[in-house]
């Protein structure tokens, strides 16, 4: 059901990234200021523009959920979370790295990007918790969609807000005017957001697919063991 | 939807009035912050982003006393079987539930706010009179609206007192941010307002959006 198109999806993912860290280390200039560090800006940037959209992904799979009362969307909401999480981590780390190197600091706070990120990280790591303390699993797909949605909201009003509030130092990547990138850098750069968000996609469908056939074979053995039970 | 709304209101503000047990609590919870912030930073008299901050995050973990409690005599009691069983809109419970949670902060701030001007404020709180009470209003419809989907969310869990603060701290820190920015100016040596258009308009955002969305997925979250 969820395994459709993942054999050549997951080839795609591997030639995109495999192109992409070709183009980072071979083919994009070094960095005339920062050097040899500013290529952790291919990992850094796709990963939390991938994870932004994964959680605002997640929050749209739950409304549909909401509407159709259908399972598997919450599944499908759930999923695109939890790899979000996941990703959200990796920026989190990467950018820390990032930050020490060329402004000489683990964590900047006067960061609005960064600080933004983590308040979004921090609200959607509550996904697990509140998700695995509902037992009824109706229940526990209608309250983790309402999650989703809210804090689907939230990111946006959350970004302006600390965006206001503290100074411009973040490069600004996705500006109007395109974040003033050598045409070399932008083309690796949007090789890499094109491979991270495959990854995504690829890792997404396979986790769907896992968690859907574990389900169906816990109902098959739930089926035997009731079956047997009427034997004896 | 106004009536079953203020009859719920009604029956909220009563047994708050017989039980004390919100908003003094909040209240006590309020000053004991507000020693807690004179020793941790070692300070007697506060002013600008300081008393700014230490203001705006005693009310905030004020609020999360008040979230936590607000579902409660309904849980422990069976009465949210009752609410549900009533051929009433969901969303006049929300709406009794936030206005019920607004009502609750406003009497805390009416307290804990000029105790937070005579305990640790350097500058009188006169200075800032005009805009505050305003900005202290906005700030506590915004976490009317997110404390009460917060509680109704955590109320069927098992772990419902370690998921109200997880969730609605984070949830609240826009909120925190214009309040704070907002209030700072207004507390400094030389009172004054200073982008208080920008952050009021921010925090009406805030506050619009939230009660939209509440609204919006309120039902969802009582629907058996």
């Amino acid at each position: 059901m969820y395994s459709k198109g993942l054999a050549p999806l997951a080839a795609a993912t591997v030639v995109t990234l495999t192109a992409a860290l070709a183009l980072v280390f071979f083919y994009a200039p070094l960095d005339a200021d920062q050097g040899f560090v500013q290529k952790i800006f291919y990992i850094h940037v796709p990963m939390a523009i991938v994870a932004l959209c994964g959680w605002v992904a997640g929050g749209i799979f739950a409304i549909r959920h909401l509407r159709s009362g259908d399972p598997s969307w919450d599944l499908r909401s759930y999923v695109a979370i939890h790899l979000s999480i996941i990703l959200g981590l990796g920026v989190l780390i990467t950018g820390a790295i990032w930050a020490r190197a060329s402004w000489g600091h683990w964590w900047v706070w006067d960061e609005p990007v960064l600080v933004s990120f983590l308040v979004t990280f921090l609200l959607y790591c509550v996904y697990y918790p509140l998700r695995f303390a509902i037992e009824d699993p109706e229940r526990r797909a209608r309250y983790s969609s309402v999650f989703a949605i809210a804090a689907g909201a939230f990111v946006p009003l959350n970004f302006t807000a600390v965006r206001l509030a503290e100074a411009y130092t973040h490069p600004r990547v996705l500006s109007q005017t395109g974040g003033d990138l050598p045409g070399e850098m932008r083309l690796t750069f949007l090789v890499a957001l094109v491979g991270m968000t495959l990854l995504f996609v690829t890792l997404w469908k396979l986790e769907l697919t896992a968690k859907h056939a574990a389900a169906q074979l816990n109902k098959l053995r739930r089926r035997r063991a009731e079956r047997e039970a009427v034997a004896a | 939807m106004i009536g079953p709304a203020g009859t719920i209101l009604r029956k909220d503000l009563l047994l708050e009035w017989r039980t004390k047990e919100s908003v003094p609590a909040m209240t006590l919870f309020s000053i004991t912050v507000y020693v807690l912030f004179h020793f941790g930073l070692d300070r007697n008299s506060l002013d600008g982003e300081l008393a700014a901050g230490v203001l705006w995050v005693t009310l905030l973990l004020a609020a999360v006393i008040g979230v936590t409690r607000l579902f409660a005599t309904e849980r422990e009691q069976g009465g949210i079987d009752a609410l549900l069983l009533a051929p009433v809109d969901r969303t006049a419970l929300f709406v009794a539930k936030a206005s019920a949670l607004f009502l609750f902060l406003v009497a805390v701030e009416l307290v804990a706010v000029p105790a937070f001007g005579l305990m640790l404020l350097g500058p009188s709180l006169g200075g800032a009179l005009p805009e505050l009470p305003l900005i202290l209003l906005l700030g506590d419809l915004g976490i009317a609206a997110v404390g009460a989907l917060v509680s109704a969310l955590a109320a069927e869990t098992r772990i419902r007192e370690l998921i109200v603060p997880l969730l609605l701290l984070p949830m609240l820190v826009p909120l925190l941010i214009c309040c704070a920015q907002a209030t700072e100016p207004l507390l400094r040596p030389d009172q004054g307002p200073e982008d208080l258009g920008r952050w009021l308009g921010l925090l009406t955002l805030y506050d619009v959006v939230f009660v939209l969305v509440s609204v919006a997925v309120f039902d969802f979250l009582l629907e058996d």
